[in-house]
């Protein structure tokens, strides 16, 4: 029994104890320097308490649904000659290898260029157009590029129709999304255009809509944590699209194709996270534009910056240098070869997954050489700069506590502690594709921006 | 230069733990490069790319591949793979990290009070935690903006909340001393308080006459300002009146702004029990005059040992700012009476209730007149304050000094006031559980 949360000097607590009353001590440190002042006007921000409530309520509320999937020319109405990438707005110019690489790689899928590597030239005269994918409602894992040909997932909130998109996942090693664009890749590509998105489409239109945040639940359960590790969830998604597929007839019915697809999914087990991330963006969709909240709703990076955006700042970015990740090496790969950061599978961190959800998935901590004890205390630490706690997915070994979910800046910069995200590594430069996997954390001054943009607009509103 | 390339069908193990497994055995002195992977395409394809021949196999079977600088370590790699596959997980302490801010501490701690001390300008920051989580708060934290504490003071009166503070010293909920707080008996009288100390005198002297009290809350100093309006004095009041176990309320406090006193004034006379006003100052009651208002009959106050008469100054140093105030009330003008909790002789250290270090180098340097102390006592002071006073108070009384204190405390304070008492006397200090009676004690003794 508490009877005392003491918070400051252990003279007064101890003096408590001392009474044999219960006292629990805060382990509290003088914030981020420099934050106090903004710290103690978004506190006392009258608006804040109800407008953080009312995110994260709006967060966790949603019920993602896997609705179609169609080329991104359909869904998103992209035009020949514009790409979507990951992260914060970026140009040619700024865009680091792995960008540049998987922008050539579309431009030559989509028959822009017939080399890949004539690309660049366009590219950097400004033949082209840049987007991020946060400014489409869609994502998009590593370099995040998306062109019209490529197939999209569609997620619906059936509460609201709002909708998200994220590509079909390539698998790992040289895949554009990594920023290899050899004739393999782009092959791939083209394959997964012509044989594996119609497919799809059978088993996600002609089954009842997949329940995407109901296998999300199902799968933190089987030791993923749904950024780096998916492997249960994909094959959740082959059990849900397979009955439909199979049953297809006319122009859907080579089984040496189907084969193909069900083969492809099932070895590749990150399949999954191309429709967690959607899952994750579509409920965080819902927590933004709420004057007073500060709670972040994206963290993306786009391979050359971190950026985020809060609930209560609307489509501001705060964005310092992207950092790379600690981790492991495939190979002869080591720590100089890696690009910094990069991907908008943040999403899934920022949603309560990934890094968040470490604890349920102990084999992804090794990735730097951890312990089960350093995951389970990762997903602790965690809730510490989060809202609160998402009931629907759940942690055994926590004793079903939900991940901690809805990331308070104030709060990472009252404790200085840095989200925790899981991630793939690049090769720095284009063409490489992937060169490890490893932990990130966000560059630490763009939660202190954020606080003040935060602070800036309460003083504008109170006075 | 040579190389190792075995297939070890059917073993298996996640591709996390051989990325593991490849980095350690790496690391074994002689060894160029090593990679253990499931032979999986692209494992193939990157065991290729570092040179080395591919050996027959399907993607169940696990590749240990390893290129030596010296070849007579490839029994000490092999052997480091051996040990990386095996290690089962390292047991690791799994004790959980403390909570690092209110709001996550109150996770764990349903109905808690919270007690925040932080540096003032963190401290509306946790308060606030506490607040928005339904939770009161006692601010002991000092230099905390007005702006602040209005802000959580509208907060809480729309919350139903208490904050008690900022600068609090002084509270006693239920029964529980908080901060700097005496041990008392519970009984009928409930205390408001916007002084530490005067509260503190209140709640012994009630003791003394064997007058428990079950509550003290403290407002803190500004509450009855103009500013603040009185907010948590009459959020305090609320709570007593609805305790069916107090009966009788006195509110301790500097004379409130005039609207605020008519506002408050008004509120208290709604309330069932009675409410009665300690209000100090120039022209007005001392604590121990406010205490005998509330008692049926007047007792007499403790004094234990007898000072000599010393004609000269009185001077007066204390631990306690409303003490020092009430000494300078009954002292004649131009008395010196330090306030040694005052801002200017705490900032880098510690409250002289914990630490009484520059008291006592002042207290060296008075050698005449009469030397007017107050020791404060209690939870949160410190364990025995007539270690290192006794000793300061023998050599000022050998110099010719008289020395009277105010010992403010009960026989439950975790000093023991007896002990403390006997201790003081018995180098000579008279000593008054009545600081007003100490303080014209002071006085008459300094007339020689």
């Amino acid at each position: 029994m508490v009877d005392v949360v003491s918070v400051g000097t252990d003279v007064l607590a101890d003096a408590v104890a001392e009474q044999a009353a219960g006292v629990e001590r805060v382990d509290w440190r003088p914030p981020v320097p420099g934050t106090e002042d903004d710290l103690a006007t978004v506190a006392l921000d009258p608006l804040r308490p109800g407008a953080n409530e009312q995110a994260l309520a709006a967060m966790l509320a949603v019920q993602a649904r896997l609705v179609d999937v169609r080329p991104a020319g359909e869904v998103l109405g992209l035009e020949p000659g514009r790409f979507l990438h990951a992260g914060p707005p970026i140009a040619w110019e700024q865009a680091s290898g792995p960008l540049r690489g998987a922008l050539m790689g579309a431009a030559a899928l989509e028959g822009l260029v017939e080399d890949p590597e004539d690309a660049a030239e366009r590219f950097a005269r400004g033949d082209f157009t840049l987007e991020p994918c946060h400014h489409h409602a869609s994502v998009g894992p590593m370099a995040g590029v998306v062109s019209p040909s490529m197939w999209m997932w569609v997620l619906e909130d059936p509460a609201s129709g709002r909708r998200t998109h994220c590509t079909l996942n390539e698998g790992l090693g040289k895949v554009l999304r990594y920023g290899a664009y050899s004739p393999e890749v782009i092959e791939r590509l083209r394959w997964m255009n012509d044989v594996l998105g119609p497919w799809l489409r059978v088993g996600v239109t002609q089954s009842e809509p997949v329940d995407v945040t109901g296998i999300l639940t199902q799968m933190l359960q089987m030791g993923d944590e749904a950024h780096n590790r998916n492997r249960a969830g994909t094959l959740m998604l082959l059990r849900d699209l397979m009955p439909a597929m199979i049953r297809a007839e006319g122009d859907q019915s080579d089984q040496a194709d189907l084969a193909e697809v069900v083969r492809f999914v099932g070895a590749n087990d990150h399949f999954f996270l191309n429709l967690a991330m959607p899952a994750c963006k579509l409920a965080l969709d819902a927590a933004r534009d709420i004057e007073g909240s500060t709670m972040v709703v994206a963290m993306a990076r786009n391979g050359t910056e971190f950026g985020i955006q809060t609930a209560g700042t609307g489509e501001e970015w705060f964005t310092g240098p992207a950092q790379v990740a600690d981790g492991l090496f495939l190979g002869d790969y080591g720590p100089e070869d890696a690009n910094p950061d990069i991907g908008d599978s943040a999403i899934t961190e920022t949603a309560g997954l990934g890094g968040f959800a470490m604890a349920t998935a102990p084999a992804i901590v090794r990735l730097v050489g951890g312990t089960v004890p350093d995951a389970l205390a990762t997903t602790r630490r965690m809730r510490e700069i989060t809202l609160g706690e998402n009931p629907r997915w759940s942690i055994p070994v926590l004793d079903f506590d939900g991940t901690p979910s809805g990331i308070d800046v104030a709060r990472v910069c009252r404790t200085g502690i840095l989200p925790q995200i899981n991630t793939g590594m690049a090769g720095a430069v284009a063409g490489v594709g992937q060169v490890g996997a490893g932990l990130v954390t966000p560059p630490a001054e763009i939660f202190p921006a954020a606080l003040a943009a935060l602070a800036a607009r309460t003083r504008a509103r109170v006075r | 230069m040579s190389t190792h390339v075995e297939v070890r069908p059917g073993a298996y193990a996640d591709s996390v733990a051989l990325l593991q497994v490849s980095r350690e055995v790496q690391q074994v002195a002689g060894v160029a490069a090593a990679q253990v992977a499931m032979a999986t395409a692209l494992n193939l394809e990157v065991l290729a790319k570092m040179g080395f021949d591919l050996p027959a196999s399907t993607p169940n079977d696990m590749v240990v591949a390893i290129r030596l600088d010296d070849d007579a370590a490839l029994g000490a790699a092999l052997a480091a793979v051996e040990t990386a596959l095996t290690r089962r997980s390292r047991s690791t302490e799994t004790a959980t990290e403390p909570h690092r801010t209110t709001a996550t501490a109150l996770l764990d701690a349903p109905g808690a009070i919270v007690l925040v001390s932080t540096p003032g300008a963190s401290a509306a920051v946790e308060a606030m935690d506490a607040l928005a989580a339904g939770h009161d708060v006692m601010l002991f934290s000092d230099n905390v903006p007005v702006a602040h504490e209005v802000a959580l003071k509208t907060y809480a009166a729309q919350h139903g909340l208490l904050v008690m503070g900022p600068d609090c010293g002084t509270a006693v909920v239920d029964g529980l001393g908080l901060g700097f707080a005496n041990a008392v008996e519970p009984g009928p009288v409930g205390i408001v308080a916007a002084s530490g100390t005067g509260c503190q005198q209140v709640l012994c002297l009630l003791d003394h006459a064997g007058v428990g009290v079950t509550h003290a809350l403290g407002v803190g100093g500004r509450d009855l300002s103009a500013e603040i309006g009185g907010a948590a004095t009459r959020e305090a009041l609320r709570r007593l009146d609805a305790d069916p176990a107090v009966e009788r309320i006195v509110v301790v406090s500097k004379p409130p702004a005039p609207e605020v006193a008519a506002d408050l004034e008004q509120y208290a006379a709604g309330l069932g029990t009675p409410v009665s006003w300690a209000l100090l100052g120039a022209g007005r009651l001392d604590l121990t005059a406010a205490s005998e208002d509330l008692l049926a009959e007047k007792p007499t106050w403790p004094v234990d040992g007898q000072a000599r008469p010393s004609a000269g100054p009185v001077r007066g140093y204390y631990v306690g700012g409303t003490l020092a105030a009430e000494a300078r009330q009954i002292l004649d003008e131009g008395a010196e009476v330090i306030d040694f909790g005052d801002d200017e002789y705490t900032r880098g250290r510690a409250h002289p209730m914990i630490d009484p270090t520059l008291r006592l180098e002042r207290i060296a340097e008075v050698g005449d007149g009469v030397l007017l102390l107050d020791v404060v006592l209690g939870h949160g002071a410190e364990p025995d304050p007539a270690e290192r006073l006794a000793p300061a108070v023998r050599a000022a009384v050998e110099r010719g000094v008289a020395v009277v204190v105010a010992c403010v405390g009960t026989r439950h304070d975790p000093q023991h006031r007896e002990r403390q008492v006997a201790a003081l006397v018995e180098v000579g200090a008279e000593v008054h559980l009545s600081h007003a009676g100490a303080a014209r004690r002071a006085l008459e003794v300094s007339r020689g």
